[in-house]
């Protein structure tokens, strides 16, 4: 009994240019499968998050079987399965913005937005427009609590200044 | 050309370890459980060369190593090196031992020249007992409803080296306790100990890489990738793999408490290659198969096919009773009596023989000499399939070398087939003698009508079919789990197999009617035992010269075929 065939490939609308970039990516590791989190990354900024299909075709095209990228995927908080709020808000939760109130800024955002202050995992409100998601460190600890508003770093984060951001993205008045 | 034998050791193949104290000489490398590759010799295997079993989870010798479960944890040192990168010595000559600060994993750590381990120190006892207790954390404690319990490592480690009480204040993590893995798979993932051995079985040995942990931190758990199934030919190896209750057969789960189960050494009859098996019966009932090491034939592997095919043995409709249709006899002395006299009667070359490949070298043994002593032409039916490159051989038989042996068929299997149904056909065969094959199956593509050309046809067979019911005379015979006797498989692997459960109402091994008609016929009683018949054979056989029953032992002798 030989390996069976990695799984046929499903078809994957791509721009040319994102193809390129991940032929680019594969190219730069000895062994295709260290490519994975790249190429993953690569296909979650384009797609907004990773469907199935995208799972299936990164295993065909790095020539593993589907639950290795499953098995990523699921391993990564920073992966995602399901699509995100157009403004997708990441507050530090890990110990000097805890200290500096970010505890405080989760519940406020949350209750500002109707969403659950104790929930699990990314939260989007109803409308889809924006996303909350309690995360660990983001490496900026001394300037707590830190924001991650998309990918645009937002430091000494208060209530006020939350609301004036939301404010900004037009999502509340 | 090298001075050597390859088989001699020399002292550069080898080294000497000290296990808790004793001596042992091991080799410096060993195979590499898949790929063969000579690797390192680990503490593990070397406490096993001493003797010594290092309780283990995710370790197995047959898979790669992992080194995850941190069960196997020893203590060790090493001989103390001077400044010179000579080793240091106690002032009565014996080497300066520098204990290791560190434990080590036995199943992943080399072993060095003069390395001292030690399995039983305070630190080594205190180390399993902390690896217990943090397995046992979120473990659900629910061996009452296990199928594992009885042969569970988790269990038999928890008592030598878990705790009475937990110390654990908190709530256990939940998982899901049904999970579909495949058809015949089920996983409870608040059981698993995340081992990975079963991942890895079925990645390496059964090549369908089709298994993972996702998830991230306390509800990591085994899984297939979702809308895929766990299905490969080979899955329920993992149910033996797995050391804890989380995968379970759904064959057998709930069925017997493995307690309670008979354990009798046999060979799966499914195909050439003749794994090795234990049968779990209970109240002349069979429950399950287990493969059984045999590193000549099977490792510890079986395929699934094989390992489901035993609940035939039970059916309701089994042949029960011999019957003479025409006399309405239905007890052995009779059917007996009456079968010889129409053997006895008929005229020379009337009579011919279809035996079966899956009948033991006994029975082949004693057909063969029914065929002489009537002077009947003879043949076997072939049972071709696709080998897997695995486990499952092309041949379907499981004893085609023991009907080529005994001369009962030629090389070929089946070539003489055709010739002896046109002599049917044309009349000069007219008493056909069949052993456990229906002769209307459509691929051996002889003509419908063919039996009803017969005056006589006897058949011995176990379950109905079309030929059974064509026939004067039916003998009902055992599976081969119901008997004793060897099998020969496609690599002539001479192996034995025994009596698991009783065969229902009149039923006998092949070998007792077969005698019965010898006897009969020539008025001298053959030997009735396995034993005495293989024996008998291998004394007759050139390729089985000098073997005796005795010699083949549980593992089976391989001869030149
Ligand atoms: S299911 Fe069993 S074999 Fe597989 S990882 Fe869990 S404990 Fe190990
Ligand atoms: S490989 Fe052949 S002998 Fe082995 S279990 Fe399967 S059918 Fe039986
Ligand atoms: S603790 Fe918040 S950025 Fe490090
Ligand atoms: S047996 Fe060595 S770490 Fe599991």
């Amino acid at each position: 009994m030989d390996q069976p065939p990695p799984v046929p490939g499903v078809e994957l609308e791509l721009p040319a240019a994102l193809t390129a970039e991940i032929d680019e990516i594969v190219g730069r590791y000895p062994q295709k499968r260290s490519a994975a989190v790249m190429v993953l990354h690569a296909l979650q900024d384009h797609l907004g998050y990773l469907t199935p299909d995208a799972m299936e075709w990164t295993a065909a095209r790095l020539e593993l079987q589907p639950i290795h990228i499953y098995e990523l995927v699921t391993f990564y908080p920073m992966f995602r399965q399901r699509p995100v709020g157009n403004l997708h808000l990441k507050v530090c939760r890990t110990l000097s913005c805890a200290l500096a109130g970010s505890h405080q800024l989760h519940a406020h955002l949350c209750r500002k937005l109707g969403l659950d202050p104790h929930g699990h995992g990314p939260q989007t409100t109803e409308d889809g427009r924006v996303t909350v998601e309690f995360v660990e460190c983001l490496a900026t600890c001394g300037t707590g609590p830190v924001v991650l508003a998309n990918d645009v770093f937002h430091e000494h984060v208060t209530p006020g200044t939350a609301d004036e951001l939301l404010k900004q993205a037009g999502v509340s008045k | 050309m090298s001075s050597t034998t390859p088989s001699q050791t020399t002292a550069a193949d080898t080294l000497t370890v000290r296990v808790n104290g004793r001596e042992v000489v091991v080799p410096r490398t060993m195979p590499e459980a898949v790929s063969g590759k000579a690797v390192p010799t680990t503490m593990i295997q070397a406490c096993e060369a001493a003797g010594v079993t290092v309780p283990h989870y995710c370790y197995h010798p047959k898979l790669p190593v992992a080194g995850n479960c941190r069960m196997c944890l020893v203590e060790f040192g090493t001989p103390a090196l001077g400044p010179d990168r000579q080793p240091l010595l106690n002032p009565d000559g014996s080497p300066v031992i520098r204990q290791s600060p560190r434990p080590a994993i036995a199943c992943a750590t080399p072993v060095s020249p003069g390395m001292e381990i030690y399995t039983d120190t305070d630190g080594v006892h205190a180390m399993r007992r902390a690896v217990m207790e943090f397995l046992l954390i979120n473990h659900p404690l629910d061996c009452p409803i296990c199928d594992q319990a009885g042969e569970c490592k988790l269990q038999e480690y928890a008592l030598d080296h878990g705790q009475a009480a937990s110390g654990f204040d908190e709530v256990k993590v939940h998982k899901p306790k049904t999970v579909d893995l495949g058809p015949r798979i089920l996983l409870d993932a608040e059981r698993c100990i995340l081992c990975s051995r079963c991942i890895r079985f079925t990645r390496d040995i059964a090549r369908d890489d089709a298994l993972g942990i996702i998830n991230r931190g306390s509800y990591n758990t085994i899984a297939a990738y979702p809308g895929r199934q766990f299905d490969n030919n080979y899955t329920l190896n993992t149910a033996d793999l797995c050391p804890v209750g989380a995968l379970t057969s759904k064959d057998f789960r709930f069925r017997m408490r493995v307690w309670f189960l008979k354990e009798s050494k046999s060979l799966c009859a499914g195909c050439g290659t003749g794994c090795n098996l234990l049968v779990g019966s209970r109240e002349n009932r069979i429950h399950r198969f287990t493969p059984r090491q045999n590193d000549a034939v099977n490792s510890c592997w079986m395929c699934d096919e094989g390992r489901l095919n035993y609940r035939w043995v039970g059916r309701g409709d089994r042949l029960k009773s011999p019957l003479n249709r025409r006399s309405g006899a239905t007890e052995w002395g009779t059917v007996l009596d009456e079968t010889a006299d129409l053997l006895r009667n008929a005229s020379r070359g009337s009579v011919a023989v279809i035996g079966s490949a899956r009948a033991t070298c006994e029975e082949l043994f004693l057909l063969k000499k029914l065929c002489q002593h009537l002077g009947a032409r003879s043949d076997c039916v072939p049972r071709e399939g696709e080998a897997d490159g695995l486990l499952v051989s092309d041949d379907r038989n499981p004893n085609s070398h023991g009907a080529r042996l005994t001369g009962v068929c030629f090389t070929e299997i089946g070539i003489n087939l055709p010739y002896l149904a046109n002599d049917i056909e044309a009349g000069k065969i007219r008493t056909l003698l069949v052993l456990g094959e229906d002769l209307t199956k459509p691929e051996l593509e002889l003509p419908t009508d063919l039996l009803g050309r017969l005056e006589n046809l006897i058949v011995g067979d176990i379950l109905p079919n079309p030929t059974v019911d064509q026939a004067h005379i039916v003998l009902p015979g055992c599976a081969h789990l119901e008997k004793r006797g060897t099998f020969i498989n496609v690599n002539g692997r001479v192996q034995r197999f025994f009596k698991a459960v009783e065969p229902p109402g009149q039923a006998m091994p092949e070998t007792g009617w077969l005698g019965g008609l010898l006897e009969r016929l020539t008025g001298e009683a053959p030997a009735r035992s396995a034993e005495a018949l293989f024996n008998q054979l291998a004394e007759a056989t050139p390729a089985l010269k000098g073997l005796t029953w005795a010699a083949l032992g549980d593992q089976g002798v391989t001869v030149e075929v």
